[in-house]
């Protein structure tokens, strides 16, 4: 009884928080689930049943293999807890196989991944602290964070009911996160390379990265007023740093580079055949772009100023996945997006 | 209150699990020819919107009462009529005669699903948030906490949005009486109250509480004053509701009648299927429904339940109390769950509504029961499909009380209001000082047992000579928890005077 009441005192809320969400999630199980469900259990298929020399090259489903190979070793680490649920979910020919067991196995696997973001947020409260003491606990900075990250919504519907990974990836990115501002540099940038090559998308954040490990690590000095002290450059942390990343990707990479199939890989990673917009709008500057077009290309022809046999019908709102051209404005190749994204981000760089 | 937001934020979980839950299945899905209680209502839907009132209670070629009958009271019938008017609106094949039945699908399940979490919003939640919010000498936070415990009480949640059924609407009309004749509001109290009697039967078993506390009041007033005008006022309201309710049945002699035997079925025997009542229990050795005849039965168990309520009621009529009141409203209302006739266990949620009510008194013992009375009915969930969510929403319970009340830190003798029975105690036996941690003890084996027995029934197969055995086991062990609650309550309430006494004489 002692040893209970020792466990639901009065420091046990971020338990309590993170039990309470665990238990929310168990109770999202039976709700709708996406596309998404077959794309993973189609990895957790090519993972176990096919060879490495496979992996990127599979295609009897139409949701290949595009995250980076970490990921492809998550799936297969999963598969072999996934065939003592039901085997048949690991065959790569039973597209859109979704029995209550594979169903089980698949959110279970979800809720169980997100204990590493769970500790991330934990490590995360740790480094955050009030500065005047708070008796009222919902006043807590920690609190707050806490509710705010455990209990995102956001978080919920997109991992627990359509269907993702992404409380696992972001654990990695709090993480490190939370060890940059611990000053464990080293371990910072180390979590940061493995979650690239876990999924790809968090180049977005790279160059943030890049620029503060570059800043806050390799000039090992300030100024009294907090600039930059130039003669403090540490060649030798730099050198650590890049070798950090070096290794990562090779290990990552590396099996592929033997088989030379490194294009291949690149071609799923970066698909610049699905066009500049997925069929889902995401609301970015080229949404705002295509629906100009659109507005002036109908414009354009109630005016009689273009011919409409030369317009193709309903090319961007038609909600597949290709190619396209612009009617009106001109179209937009993936360089003219990447120049676009550089001088975004240096325009912040320059301020810092 | 201040903190509304957090109260809101409450409400809002409260909601979500209850919404979560009803994504699970129903009674009775999919199996044809009965179905289960899904079905149950959806037909009364049917009946009472293609039907005359007349020919609601009747057996006819159009009204078969060997097909799910109505055997609830009129209120119920109006609840349904309601329901079909807006069924008809969205999809009249729902509820179409004759060939609606057996309907299932995913629509339906939407708009049957929505009705009860309609009927909760509008009238069991609001109850719970205002008698929090009424509660005296504690904080905003511990209210709100308080809220929270008791809108995450699992057994109502899978009952009502699992199973299948509205009894947040009977709930939620009695609470509403609770708050109203704890409040001295006693003719609206008594309203709410008379409409939860007729919206389900069952609520007869909070009846004499509710009748002792008004009864005390009047005396208290002085029976040649104003106690007597509250009475007859109490009594022309309890008639008028009554009238109200029944208006259309009181034309015909025959169909007055007709639904009193639809609603107290005397004729179906002492019980049915596994409950965790005495009859139950005791058959499992001594086979009483063979043993003694129909009419002996109905005596028997007519007295058993009259004596183990007598004495609380007796007292909360001498010394009527808001608080005394809500204790004898359990006591009273889990003697006729243990003795009563034709229980069956949904009735415990009669028992957890008033627990739920002193949860912040003595929140040790009440988390405890309201962990037993989800148990007791395991075998209904499982057979439900509700493995999942029972064990989530238990446990999500558990948690709430644990951490909102520290209930593992307020189990001495104060806080388990036995001081004044201990010390009665000890002035005959003086080292009786163990009570705490006997009842510490017994809570552990109790919990043990619970885990214990859900594991094997949800792993383990019967026997074949014995195909009932786990759920004859969780019943009879729910009974021997629920006999012991029984003796504790009415502890609490036959002691609790000298509580205050004893307090003045100190002082």
């Amino acid at each position: 009884m002692a040893a209970l009441s020792v466990m639901t005192g009065g420091g046990s809320w971020f338990l309590a928080l993170a039990l309470g969400v665990t238990l929310l999630k168990c109770l999202l199980i039976p709700t709708y689930h996406s596309t998404d469900f077959e794309v993973h259990r189609n990895w957790l298929a090519i993972t176990h049943s096919l060879p490495i020399s496979q992996w990127y090259y599979e295609a009897t489903s139409e949701w290949t293999l595009d995250y980076p190979p970490f990921f492809a070793w998550f799936e297969y680490a999963l598969s072999h807890v996934a065939k003592y649920f039901d085997q048949e979910m690991l065959n790569v020919h039973n597209l859109n196989y979704s029995s209550s067991r594979t169903l089980l196995f698949q959110r279970f696997s979800v809720i169980f991944t997100d204990a590493l973001f769970v500790y991330a947020v934990h490590e995360c409260c740790k480094c955050v602290d009030g500065k005047k003491a708070c008796k009222e606990l919902t006043e807590k900075p920690k609190f707050i964070l806490s509710v705010l990250l455990l209990w995102n919504f956001g978080l919920l519907i997109v991992d627990h009911i359509h269907f993702q990974y992404n409380g696992f990836l972001f654990g990695l990115m709090l993480l490190s996160i939370a060890r940059l501002f611990q000053k464990r540099h080293m371990e910072g940038a180390f979590l940061f390379a493995v979650l690239l090559h876990f999924k790809h998308i968090y180049l977005y954040v790279a160059p943030a990265y890049g620029i503060y490990l570059l800043r806050s690590y390799c000039f090992t000095a300030n100024k009294p007023d907090g600039s930059i002290r130039w003669n403090t450059f540490s060649f030798v942390r730099l050198i650590s740093l890049g070798l950090t990343v070096f290794l990562v990707s090779a290990l990552s990479l590396g099996p592929f580079l033997a088989l030379n199939q490194l294009p291949q890989v690149f071609s799923r990673l970066f698909p610049f055949k699905r066009g500049l917009c997925h069929a889902y709008w995401a609301p970015n500057f080229w949404a705002l772009y295509n629906a100009l077009d659109k507005v002036l290309s109908v414009i354009g022809l109630q005016l009689k100023l273009l011919d409409p046999k030369k317009i193709p019908k309903a090319s961007m709102t038609s909600g597949l996945v290709q190619q396209f051209q612009h009617t009106v404005l001109p179209s937009v190749t993936p360089l003219v997006t990447l120049i676009c994204t550089l001088i975004a981000i240096l325009e912040r760089k320059t301020s810092f | 209150m201040e903190k509304w937001y957090l109260m809101t934020a409450v409400v809002l979980l409260g909601l979500t699990v209850r919404w979560t839950v009803s994504l699970n299945s129903y009674s009775g899905a999919g199996k044809p020819p009965m179905f289960g209680d899904y079905e149950a209502q959806r037909h009364w839907q049917e009946i009472t919107f293609n039907l005359p009132i007349k020919q609601w209670y009747f057996n006819s070629s159009d009204n078969n009462l060997q097909y799910w009958g109505l055997d609830y009271p009129p209120l119920t019938a109006y609840h349904s009529l309601l329901c079909a008017y807006v069924a008809q609106f969205i999809n009249p094949d729902w509820i179409a005669l004759h060939s609606s039945r057996g309907y299932e699908s995913q629509a339906h399940k939407l708009f049957m699903r929505a009705t009860v979490l309609i009927a909760d919003l509008l009238i069991y939640i609001p109850a719970v948030v205002l008698h929090c919010c009424c509660l005296k000498e504690i904080s905003t936070k511990k209210k709100i906490a308080n809220a929270l415990c008791i809108l995450l009480y699992p057994g109502l949640i899978l009952i009502d949005y699992g199973h299948f059924q509205y009894n947040s609407v009977s709930l939620g009309l009695a609470l509403w009486g609770v708050l109203g004749v704890s409040c001295d509001w006693d003719l609206l109290g008594s309203l709410a109250f008379c409409l939860a009697v007729n919206y389900k039967q069952m609520e007869l078993y909070h009846s004499l509480p509710f009748f002792g506390f008004l009864l005390g009041k009047c005396f208290k007033k002085g029976l040649k004053g104003k106690g007597f005008v509250l009475f007859v006022k109490l009594a022309g309201t309890v008639v008028a509701s009554f009238t109200l309710c029944w208006l259309p049945f009181f034309t015909e002699r025959a169909q007055a009648l007709q639904v009193l035997r639809r609603l107290f079925p005397v004729d179906r025997g002492l019980f049915e299927d596994k409950v965790a009542n005495i009859w139950c229990s005791v058959s499992v050795f001594l086979k009483i429904k063979d043993i003694l005849p129909h009419h002996v039965q109905i005596i028997v168990s007519f007295c058993l339940t009259l004596l183990s309520l007598l004495p609380a009621c007796v007292k909360l009529t001498l010394q009527p109390s808001p608080k005394a009141f809500r204790f004898t409203l359990v006591s009273c209302a889990l003697s006729f769950f243990l003795f009563s006739f034709q229980v069956h266990e949904k009735s415990i949620l009669l028992v957890s509504l008033p627990v739920c009510l002193v949860l912040s008194e003595i929140p040790f013992m009440s988390t405890w029961f309201l962990l037993v009375s989800t148990f007791s009915m395991l075998p209904l969930l499982l057979k439900d499909d509700l493995l999942m969510p029972s064990v989530v929403t238990t446990m999500a319970f558990f948690i709430a009380c644990a951490t909102s009340f520290s209930i593992f830190e307020k189990t001495s003798e104060e806080e388990l209001r036995l001081k004044s029975f201990s010390v009665s105690v000890r002035k005959h036996l003086p080292r009786f000082t163990f009570l705490p941690r006997i009842i510490q003890h017994l809570f552990i084996i109790s919990v043990i047992t619970m885990v214990l027995l859900t594991l094997m029934t949800v792993t383990l197969d019967p026997p074949q000579k014995l195909p009932d055995l786990f759920s004859v086991l969780v019943s009879s062990v729910s009974c021997l928890n629920f006999l012991f609650f029984l003796v504790y309550f009415n502890i609490i309430i036959m002691w609790d005077s000298k509580d205050g006494r004893n307090q003045k004489k100190i002082h």
